[in-house]
């Protein structure tokens, strides 16, 4: 992979929801460029299209005009099939409700999306899938099944889920919508590490508490971008450290003998 | 490689969900149990009319009187249609194959005697009938070639006669009155069960030819001749040679059809089971809508589990499923259970076979054939039915299906 070429090119996109007379313009026009390595996110007020161009880039939708690159290859030209391979290959998703499968240990979750893999990259399903749940910290939880696990373990397992194909990009749609405050900077904290691996990851949030930790952030207004800027991202692991501290002086218990 | 994981994900899936793959089998299960029994039913009831005929007797030919309609034109009287006791005493000397040989005639009457009175047929027959018939004797002894030869009056009883007029003690040596004439009692007969008719084969009595049409009864009417070859290999050639000789004494010229008919015992139980495989036949088309149903059922519950499913879907489609990937992993599972509800189909219809036969005491056949049958249809109807629910989950959009509630 050409490291100068960007992970993600939009180029005018618009993408209108026909709803019998009225037409909803959810994307008005979005030129987006997303380099490799980048966290970024995007955000907006409710129905601003966020989660429309995360379809869209993320290959579930195609765009009603414009043009959309990833990695080079021009999407919203593709077939059905190719799009799903692209799925497969090139994207990670972690949505906000996890979507993981019930009665399905974590560790068959995280293997589900190399069932798919029509180019047979990775021959050993269970390795891989136990090195992308190690890497998220769940090493010790493969066979628990998702309602053996917190909200935060289960959007791990989904997160593990995304990692386990080597995407080149992580698209997440209010990961953290459904944890709780510290679950949320955990998961945060585990999206910053990721990143500092170089993988490129997509986040779309409309809170500030989760947009501080990424390095980019594009906000939308109905359908189109009104602010792009980079920033300085806060350190979630520096933040964690302080909530823990916080919370051991408002429980500062005895430790119970067992 | 990929294929075979879909499998797997479709056991898995249908094992996961144990009572969702209980009720879709239930129909299966249901019709192919259905199916079984019935088939069992009506092969067993095939199986035991083909057990009577063989039965009748050993290598055994009847020769009937033929139609009296050649050509469609009646053949008015029809008096050289019948069969004569000439045409018995022809074969008798003529032939090369027949080991014995006995004309048949009846004649319906009071039996009284014993414990009173009984009605019942009498069977005027040759020395040879018992041997043709393969039909032996519990007391007493059959009628010698002089007392057929003389006409005298002697009777053998069937096994139902005997028992009825003569319970608890052996008939032999009494007298009966039939038609006001003495009759001396020499022998009583084994007993032989229904005929396929229904008929009773024992409520009969055997007398000699010539005493039953001279003294017994006013008829000369002979409804049957009975022939025996010497082993089974003869048989067709026997029943070529009697149409010879048949043909001969009844002076057909060679452009003139057959008064008569000659049959074998395949030939007698293939006629006899025409009606019982029309039953058969009936039964399992009857069995096969249950089946049906089963299909209907696997779709119903197939359709509803797709949109119950949604959302399994929209994930599998969202990770880098393809729309084949879903359908075939939903046909797998349609298939998987409708052979697996077959399979279990299979084992409760022979046990419902078993527990049929002993609560009437019919005779049930399961034949491996329909077994076989039975599991590729069940893979039919998973197919068939499978395939409209595989293609719907198959070609939902993974937005709409993830957004899916
Ligand atoms: N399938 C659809 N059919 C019709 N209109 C749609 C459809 N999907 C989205 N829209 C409309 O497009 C607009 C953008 O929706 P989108 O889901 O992208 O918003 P969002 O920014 O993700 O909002 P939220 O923060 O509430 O998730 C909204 O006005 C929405 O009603
Ligand atoms: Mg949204």
């Amino acid at each position: 992979m050409n490291d100068t070429k960007p992970v993600v090119e939009v180029k005018g996109i618009r993408k209108t929801y026909v709803m019998g007379k009225t037409e909803v313009h959810a994307l008005r026009g979005v030129d987006l460029t997303i380099e490799k390595g980048e966290l970024i996110a995007i955000m907006g007020t409710s129905g601003s299209g966020k989660s429309t161009l995360m379809n869209i880039i993320g290959g579930l939708d195609y765009p009603t005009s414009g043009a959309y690159l990833l990695d080079g290859i021009e999407v919203n030209k593709l077939g059905k099939n190719a799009l799903a391979d692209i799925r497969n290959q090139k994207i990670g998703f972690v949505f906000q409700g996890f979507n993981l499968l019930a009665r399905t240990s974590a560790l068959e979750n995280v293997e589900l999306p190399l069932l798919y893999d029509r180019t047979h990259k990775i021959k050993n399903h269970r390795k891989a899938a136990i090195d992308s749940l190690t890497l998220v910290g769940l090493g010790d939880r493969v066979d628990h099944y998702p309602n053996e696990l917190s909200g935060g373990q289960q959007q791990r397992v989904a997160i593990a889920r995304a990692l386990v194909t080597n995407p080149s990009l992580i698209l997440a749609d209010e990961p953290t919508g459904n944890l709780d405050s510290r679950t949320t900077v955990e998961v945060m904290q585990l999206f910053q590490e990721l990143n500092a691996k170089g993988i490129t990851i997509i986040l779309v949030t409309h809170e500030d508490e989760v947009a501080r930790y990424a390095k980019r952030i594009v906000v939308l207004r109905d359908g189109r971008i009104i602010k792009d800027a980079l920033q300085q991202p806060d350190s979630a692991s520096a933040d964690l450290v302080k909530l823990i501290q916080r919370q051991e002086i408002e429980h500062d218990e005895p430790e119970l003998a067992v | 490689m990929r294929s075979t994981r879909l499998v797997t994900v479709a056991l898995k899936s249908i094992v996961k969900n144990k009572m969702r793959t209980l009720l879709t089998m239930l129909g299966i299960i249901i019709g192919v149990g259905a199916v079984i029994v019935m088939v069992a039913v009506g092969e067993g009831a095939q199986s035991q009319i083909a057990d009577q005929i063989q039965n009748l007797g050993t290598n055994m030919l009847v020769i009937t009187p033929g139609s009296s309609n050649a050509g469609g034109v009646s053949q008015g009287s029809g008096s050289f249609n019948r069969l004569k006791d000439t045409d018995a005493d022809k074969i008798r000397s003529e032939s090369a194959f027949i080991a014995g040989i006995s004309p048949v005639i009846f004649t319906r009457t009071q039996i009284v005697g014993g414990n009173g009175n009984w009605r019942s047929t009498v069977h005027g027959v040759s020395t040879d009938y018992p041997v043709i018939r393969n039909w032996a004797l519990t007391s007493g002894r059959f009628f010698d070639v002089a007392e057929e030869r003389t006409g005298k009056k002697v009777m053998v009883l069937g096994a139902t006669i005997a028992e009825n007029l003569f319970p608890n003690s052996d008939p032999v040596g009494q007298k009966v009155l039939v038609r006001n004439i003495p009759v001396e009692i020499i022998g009583v007969l084994a007993k032989k069960g229904q005929t396929p008719e229904g008929n009773d084969q024992d409520d009969v009595a055997l007398a000699p030819f010539l005493t039953v049409q001279r003294r017994l009864s006013n008829f000369t009417f002979i409804r049957q001749i009975l022939a025996n070859t010497y082993s089974s290999d003869d048989i067709a050639k026997a029943q070529e040679e009697l149409k010879g000789i048949m043909r001969e004494s009844h002076g057909l010229a060679a452009w003139e059809p057959d008064d008569f008919e000659i049959k074998n015992q395949d030939q007698l139980s293939e006629a006899a089971q025409g009606t019982t495989q029309v039953m058969t036949m009936l039964l399992a088309a009857i069995a096969s809508i249950s089946l049906l149903v089963g299909g209907i059922g696997i779709m119903n519950i197939m359709l509803v589990s797709v949109t119950e499913r949604t959302r399994e879907i929209g994930i599998r489609m969202a990770i880098g499923a393809r729309g084949a990937d879903v359908l075939t992993q939903f046909l797998i599972e349609s298939i998987v259970m409708s052979i697996f509800g077959g399979a279990i189909g299979v084992g409760i219809g022979i046990g419902g076979a078993k527990l049929v036969a002993s609560l009437t005491g019919w005779n049930t056949v399961v034949s491996p054939d329909i077994i076989v049958v039975a599991l590729v249809f069940s893979a039919a109807v998973g197919i068939f039915f499978g395939f409209y629910p595989a293609r719907k989950a198959a070609s939902l959009n993974p937005i709409d299906a993830l957004r899916f509630e």
